[in-house]
């Protein structure tokens, strides 16, 4: 069996299982935010009743993250909502904006947190919650009624998804980051190309990457169509985990003869800096080949976009060069923030390279504008801004305005572009 | 169901239709199990395709005129969010057809029994115009253009028909005494 069926077998109480399977699995965790939690709160209370409990207060995790910083009264409703769930069922994991437990976008929050443990079957409101099988768990998005059906079992009836292996070898070159690898893969097997599938990452190349580059692959395995993106947790994910968390767990991994339904193999040191075009991920393209793409904006921030090693990356090429477009910067989490002050480069803060490269102030933590959102949310596009993004979607209108065209690409090549103000091979500046 | 046949406007779209075109995400700060914001949201559906589309709700109307959607391959797309299949839905849509959905959006629209999410083998986008009348057998599961006549299969939805049939996964449950 592959890593993700053993941990689908085990959550089903089954010896084994095979692609296809309908099964029902307990779920370790739950995940929630606001904008889908007041939803998956109503459908929890409506079939359950009105004085339901969950299934279990320590495995709900509730992270407000979307819409934080606005005016927007339906979203400060939603926050209070939530607040008032959480009361009621004495929920301990609530990340409240109003106060010091606010944390910032829950797929970086999440694992932060320790609620991310390897072999474990973890369930959110929001389809990048395929992040965390960054650290060996079986993770996926879903609906408010699914999660208002766990919320009351602990349960969900799924099929066990078929596995695509993606094998990458040799040594990456620093102008590579994980952004570059997963545009890559999407661009080759398409927008949809992994429609209900594992992808399972493998490989030299992926063993040498921290657990900040291998949550920006397995975030994106949804933009192929994928169920779960999941890498086997090695000593760096086990650290990272133990780091975080005292509570025990039980690793998984793929047996040397499991069946794969494809096998992808790629030398990462062929790789080139990339990005995807307006307006679907798979639309992959070398950035040398679109230095005549004039800029207005550079968005660095979200869940795969947001974290400090994509910070580091990014001082890395603004340290003593100046921005020549409106550079927004919104770190993930609090923890990512507290970073921005404390790490430096040659002596400098990342905080004071972003400032005297003329980035527009940092952001607090949020989803912000990777998603639009509220007419007053940060980097919100309103006109025809041409934008390249660290996030993970470009479709028409996502960060806000139909007419402002995205391009995704790693935090190096977000950059470079940022100070060249047009589509800029990071190479340029290392 | 009360009838046989689902007889009504088709409004056509093109491949992958994400779920920020069906609802954009600024919508997002309604919660759908309001039933004034799940009303709200029905007006809003689409409303995220480009201009060149005509609008699946008109302005100042409480539903569409359109009961059937035409899309493409890897239709909903992108977030997990359930306003998106229940945006289609409270906008009056009663079935997509579709080449291939996207994953989540198509356990969201069986689970929430807002519309049937029907698969074709071959596109329709090139025999449906917006505003052509279609009508769906839901026994035979065929779908036909109401001029030309023509009939094309739908690929059966088994027993995730009987679900969206109830009202959805919770309604489908207690149906069958599961809950």
């Amino acid at each position: 069996m592959t890593i993700t069926e053993k941990i689908l077998a085990r959550a089903a109480g089954k010896t084994g299982v095979a692609p296809g399977d309908n099964i029902w699995v307990n779920v370790d965790v739950l995940l929630t935010h606001d904008i889908c939690g007041p939803g998956t709160i109503g459908v929890f209370q409506k079939e359950f009743g009105r004085d339901a409990k969950v299934w279990d207060r320590e495995r709900v995790v509730i992270i407000p993250d979307h819409f934080i910083f606005t005016n927007d009264k339906k979203a400060h409703r939603n926050v209070d909502t939530l607040r008032t769930f959480v009361r009621e069922q004495n929920l301990p994991y609530f990340y409240d904006p109003a106060d010091d437990s606010y944390r910032g976008v829950c797929h970086v929050a999440l694992p932060q947190e320790g609620h991310v443990r390897p072999g474990e079957v973890i369930f959110g409101t929001d389809s990048h919650t395929c992040t965390h099988g960054a650290l060996g768990a079986f993770s996926s998005g879903i609906g408010n009624t699914d999660a208002g059906f766990i919320m009351g079992t602990g349960k969900l009836l799924i099929k066990v998804p078929h596995t695509l292996r993606f094998t990458l070898d040799g040594r990456r070159p620093d102008y590579i980051m994980g952004k570059d690898i997963i545009l890559r893969i999407i661009g080759d097997i398409g927008f949809e190309g992994a429609t209900y599938g594992a992808m399972e990452f493998r490989g030299a190349a992926i063993e040498a990457l921290p657990i900040e580059e291998r949550m920006t692959i397995c975030n994106m395995a949804v933009e192929a169509g994928a169920k779960n993106g999941i890498i086997a947790p090695d000593q760096t994910a086990l650290d990272y985990v133990r780091r975080r968390t005292a509570k025990p767990f039980q690793p998984e991994y793929s047996d040397p003869d499991a069946k794969a339904l494809h096998a992808y193999r790629y030398q990462v040191s062929e790789f080139v800096p990339c990005v995807a075009k307006p307006h679907a991920p798979d639309q992959y393209a070398p950035a040398a080949d679109l230095g005549d793409v004039k800029l207005d904006r550079a968005y660095i921030g979200s869940c795969t976009g947001g974290k400090l090693a994509d910070f580091i990356a990014a001082a890395t090429i603004l340290r003593g060069r100046k921005v020549s477009i409106d550079t927004f910067l919104v770190p993930a989490t609090r923890e990512v923030a507290t970073g921005l002050q404390s790490e430096k480069i040659q002596g400098q803060t990342l905080t004071d390279i972003f400032k005297q490269a003329g980035c527009l102030d940092i952001a607090p933590p949020s989803c912000a504008a990777c998603l639009g959102g509220p007419e007053d949310t940060f980097g919100r596009t309103h006109g025809k801004e041409v934008v390249i993004s660290t996030t993970n979607r470009n479709f028409i209108g996502r960060m806000g305005s139909k007419l402002a065209p995205i391009y995704l690409a790693s935090p190096l090549t977000v950059a470079a572009s940022a100070v060249a103000g047009r589509i800029t091979d990071p190479r340029k500046f290392m | 169901m009360t009838s046989p046949i689902l007889r009504g406007k088709v409004y056509v779209v093109g491949d992958n239709i994400d779920t920020d075109q069906i609802i954009p995400a600024q919508h997002l700060n309604l919660v759908p199990t309001i039933p004034a914001e799940y009303k709200k949201l029905g007006t809003l559906a689409l409303s995220g395709l480009p201009a060149e589309y005509p609008p699946l709700v008109k302005k100042g109307a409480g539903i569409s005129e359109y009961v059937i959607i035409i899309g493409g391959r890897n239709f909903g797309c992108g977030s997990s969010r359930e306003h998106a299949p229940i945006a289609l839905g409270a906008a009056g849509i009663r079935a997509v057809v579709a080449e291939s959905y996207a994953r989540i959006f198509f356990r969201n629209a069986i689970a929430t029994g807002e519309f049937y999410p029907w698969e074709t083998e071959t596109s329709l986008r090139q025999v449906f115009n917006t505003g052509d009348m279609a009508e769906i057998q839901f026994d035979r599961e065929t779908i036909t253009h109401s001029d030309s006549r023509k009939e094309f299969p739908l690929k059966p939805l088994g027993d995730a028909k009987a679900v969206v049939e109830a009202g959805g996964l919770f309604a489908h449950a207690r149906k069958m005494g599961m809950m």
